[in-house]
């Protein structure tokens, strides 16, 4: 398992490759489910051109690493990966990288997908846009998953 | 007793600060360190956490605890 957060941009599809290649995963997973959140630019209608992710590091930190763990738990999960960006971010820079490994696909995908609604509705991360025409402003809320 | 606090993105500015340290007398509940932050009632929709856990408006904070007042969550 493992947690990390992001003051640089970077590539999901590297990072994942990097970690299945140092982990003793070859040839005991099946199934891989990945996740990856990038950022658009619009939001509501507007066109966005930049994002700051603000995080309460050590709550986030804390937060994430135990719902890993409990999703460990709850599902014969292999390993999960999961990477999420903080700071100035640009249109199409990825925000959020999540794998989960597992023997079987149905683990994998309901693994993952609990963990990205769990990190979307309780993770403290906050966004806030700049709009093409120069105005800032905080996102409110997640779009229903 | 001391209590550090954080507030996070809009409610910061909202505020106008990032920390503060409120001193008590004992033990108090999590909205009365709001009020003594702000000087207003907490309004609707602040989440809310003690040493780095999700708490309700009425929990109990104790000396030298961390609370964090933040807006709803917007990442992922």
């Amino acid at each position: 398992m493992q947690i990390e957060i992001s003051e640089s941009p970077f590539s999901p599809w590297q990072r994942m490759e990097a970690h299945r290649q140092q982990s003793a995963l070859a040839g005991k997973y099946g199934a891989t489910a990945v996740f990856v959140g990038s950022m658009r630019d619009f939001n509501e209608d507007d066109a966005v051109s930049a994002m700051r992710l603000e995080h309460y590091p050590a709550m986030t930190e804390k937060y994430l690493h135990e719902l890993a763990a409990q999703a460990m738990q709850q599902w014969p999960l292999l390993d999960v990966l999961l990477v999420h960006r903080v700071g100035e971010v640009q249109p199409d820079d990825t925000i959020v990288l999540l794998a989960v490994w597992s023997a079987h696909r149905a683990d994998a995908f309901a693994a993952c997908r609990h963990l990205m609604e769990e990190l979307k509705s309780r993770a403290p991360f906050w966004k806030q846009e700049t709009l093409r025409n120069g105005r800032q402003r905080w996102v409110e809320k997640n779009t229903p998953g | 007793m001391t209590i550090d606090v954080k507030f996070f993105a809009s409610l910061r500015e909202r505020v106008g600060r990032g920390d503060a340290r409120v001193e008590t007398a004992g033990p108090v509940a999590v909205e009365e360190v709001w009020r003594q932050c702000t000087g207003q009632a907490m309004p609707a929709n602040v989440l809310m956490a003690v040493n780095l856990e999700y708490v309700q408006a009425g929990y109990p904070v104790h000396d030298g605890d961390e609370v964090a007042f933040f807006p709803p969550v917007t990442g992922g």
